[in-house]
């Protein structure tokens, strides 16, 4: 269900008319924004920003205010119109669209949470949640029961009658969040939505999304200005920093290859064993084989890659155990389901190293690394955790 | 003798010329007659629309006793704030009824209520278009500007040259006295609606006029409500200077008590009061439900 995004060389300029267009000419010059201003008068926000995003990822965006990093993801629904460029969802190309397009894509593909909540403050919490289907004509009775699953989600049952402005701001933003969830979309933007509320608040908001991210499938942009919550949360990450984009990696490459003294200073107070989660270090396993397979196909594919053991999983890459080359050898079976040893011992992907630690230090093999659903997403060896917590 | 001279060119310079006095009545008059003849058969419909709305509108405020008045106004005093301003709003009710003015209170109040539901059909939609159209902002917000400051008086002309002497003079006078702030703040309600809530009804995939419905106007209601109070107060001032139009009501009690002199100052007083608690009673209900319109942070829920 979730759609790639892929922007080209997009840009965002305010002005007026004239003035953007002067300031558009300039944007492939070697002139700052500030300079392009004093020329044309028109403000470059977001200039020549490139960046592929994959579908299911949870990408996040950070740059310090001024950044252009609203202003760009405004351009995913279209809110902000780029001045040029392509903004690929999936396959198509937003700045195509003709009007009815666009809503059409407004109202089933994207959706987003805003820094503020943006609650309608004239209706209760479902009114609230039920908006984006309401407006699409679908019936009340098929409205009121998505809302309520959505309402499910973000834990605010009981409260579906309350007014917005008898919640508190956590609350609040779960409200947004619930409503951006009830068109199911393929792509959720995210536009700070944490910075207005508490610290410690902020913390349960981001471990509820992790959560529901693994439980879903969607593409995520996630705005922030916070470098530790960028780190808990994406999968990789792009720094943004006077319109253009510095650089974009994973946590993990961050710290390996800053590029520059900016993104060093940028990540300097990051304590990295809080942020640093198994899935972002975990590796793919040599082999998987599915319980079907048989034992002979099993055993050649190990003594081809010089394996001593696979991780076996099910037709739908629930993970099962592991099987060893000396049972394979041994065993008349014609597939291997009945020789797997069953194992318990798994991380689960959005924990921390930290957490991880105990578990690995007793390990005998590399790790398997399940998402919240218990399918086999990777592995976690143990020297690459070392080296990732040395630095 | 240089002295005479002076005099004299002075005095002739102080005067205005013969020839550059001009008569600008005439040509004033002649075009009203003009423009009053020529568009007779629309004034007489106006005329006779006022005259039959207010008229059953009258009449049926006349067949509630007095007593259902009092009760309702405590009651709504009661429901939307608490129950001293109820109580408080029906002792000037009562007041009112007991006063010997009920009738010509109640006749004053037709025109009132008349002139706002007016203002409201025709003042929310030019709100509403000044808000989204930005040459239609151009055009009112001049005549707005405009219509503050012309003395009331000056409202009475039009109404008199087109329709003549009496109440639906009045009643337009009125209306179009009290119409400015009623679409001033429909403007400032629609106009202020947070710019991020209006891009989550936009990012939703609204039409413009689900955009206008199911956010814009809801949210702007409490700013609205705030322009109906306005214009309604604005009414009741304008309808005791209707009087001159020859409308009866509260109105007129109070200059005949002034052309009574001393002897008229206990009627006056006492008309003056019925004019001011009409108008606190309806401005503490309007308010009492625009406050029902405050979603804010501590507003009502």
């Amino acid at each position: 269900m979730a759609k790639s995004v892929r922007i080209e060389k997009t840009s965002v300029v305010f002005g007026k008319p004239a003035q953007k267009k002067a300031a558009s000419e300039l944007l492939d010059s070697d002139l700052t924004p500030q300079e392009i201003r004093e020329k044309t008068g028109a403000t470059v926000a977001v200039r020549n920003v490139s960046l592929d995003i994959k579908e299911g990822e949870l990408f996040v965006i950070v740059g310090l205010s001024g950044s252009g990093k609203s202003s760009f993801i405004r351009t995913l629904n279209l809110l902000n119109r780029p001045v040029s460029g392509k903004t690929m969802i999936g396959d198509k190309d937003l700045l195509d669209m003709t009007k009815k397009e666009l809503r059409y894509f407004r109202r089933n593909e994207v959706s987003m949470v805003f820094q503020n909540f943006a609650l309608l403050t004239h209706r209760t919490v479902i009114e609230n949640v039920q908006y984006p289907l309401e407006i699409q004509g679908v019936s009340s009775s098929e409205y009121k029961k998505k809302a309520k699953e959505a309402i499910h989600m973000v834990g605010l049952d009981g409260w579906e009658d309350h007014m917005p402005n008898q919640l508190s701001g956590g609350m609040r933003q779960r409200v947004g969040l619930a409503r951006a969830l009830t068109n199911e979309p393929e792509v959720l933007l995210m536009d700070e939505p944490y910075s207005a509320l508490d610290p410690l608040i902020r913390r349960d908001m981001q471990d509820q999304l992790l959560k529901l991210e693994d439980e879903m499938d969607r593409t995520i942009l996630f705005i922030t200005h916070d470098m530790n919550e960028a780190f808990r949360l994406g999968d990789r990450i792009a720094l943004m920093k006077d319109a253009e984009i510095v650089q974009v990696g994973t946590p993990d490459e961050f710290f390996d290859k800053p590029a520059n003294d900016y993104v060093k200073n940028f990540i300097a107070d990051v304590d990295k064993t809080r942020i640093l989660k198994v899935r972002n270090i975990m590796e793919k396993p040599h082999h998987i084989a599915t319980e079907t397979d048989t034992v002979k196909t099993t055993l050649e594919k190990l003594k081809e890659k010089d394996l001593r053991f696979t991780y076996v999983t099910d037709a739908n890459r629930k993970f099962l155990g592991y099987v060893k080359i000396e049972q394979l050898k041994r065993s008349k079976s014609e597939t291997i389901k009945r020789l797997v040893n069953e194992d318990d011992t798994v991380i689960y992907r959005n924990a921390y190293l930290r957490e991880a630690w105990p578990k690995l230090r007793d390990a005998e093999y590399d790790l398997p690394v399940v998402d919240g659903k218990g399918r086999l997403r990777g592995v976690l060896d143990y020297d690459v955790v070392v080296d990732a917590l040395a630095e | 003798m240089i002295e005479t001279v002076l005099a004299t060119f002075w005095e002739s310079i102080v005067e205005i010329p013969e020839f550059l006095e001009f008569n600008y009545e005439g040509p004033i008059q002649s075009f009203v007659d003009w423009f009053a003849e020529t568009f007779e058969f629309i004034f007489e419909r106006v005329e006779d629309f006022i005259r039959r709305v207010t008229y059953n509108l009258e009449l049926a405020l006349f067949a509630i006793p007095w007593f259902v008045y009092v009760l309702a106004v405590f009651l709504a005093g009661w429901r939307l704030k608490n129950w001293k301003t109820g109580l408080a709003l029906a002792l000037m009710m009562t007041f009112i009824a007991t006063s010997q003015l009920w009738h010509l209170t109640l006749s004053t109040f037709v025109i009132v209520i008349f002139s706002a539901i007016i203002c409201f059909i025709l003042g929310l939609p030019l709100g509403i278009l000044m808000s989204k159209f930005r040459p239609v902002e151009a055009v009112l917000r001049p005549i707005l500007d405009l219509m503050q400051t012309l003395p009331t008086f000056v409202y009475l002309i039009p109404a008199l040259m087109l329709l003549g002497l009496g109440s639906p003079a009045a009643a337009l006078a009125t209306t179009i006295f009290a119409m400015p702030p009623l679409i001033r703040l429909t403007y400032l309600g629609i106009t202020t609606v947070s710019e991020e809530v209006r891009e989550a009804g936009i990012a939703f995939g609204s039409t413009p006029l689900q955009l206008l419905f199911k956010v814009e106007i809801p949210q702007a209601l409490k700013t609205i409500a705030q322009g109906i109070n306005q214009t309604t107060m604005l009414a009741i001032s304008m309808i005791v200077i209707a009087t001159l139009v020859g409308f009866g009501g509260l109105g007129a009690e109070i200059y005949s008590a002034l052309g009574a002199g001393r002897r008229g100052v206990g009627q006056g007083f006492v008309a003056g009061f019925a004019v001011v608690f009409l108008a606190i009673i309806l401005d503490r209900i309007i308010q009492g439900v625009a406050e029902r319109f405050d979603h804010s942070e501590g507003g009502e829920s």
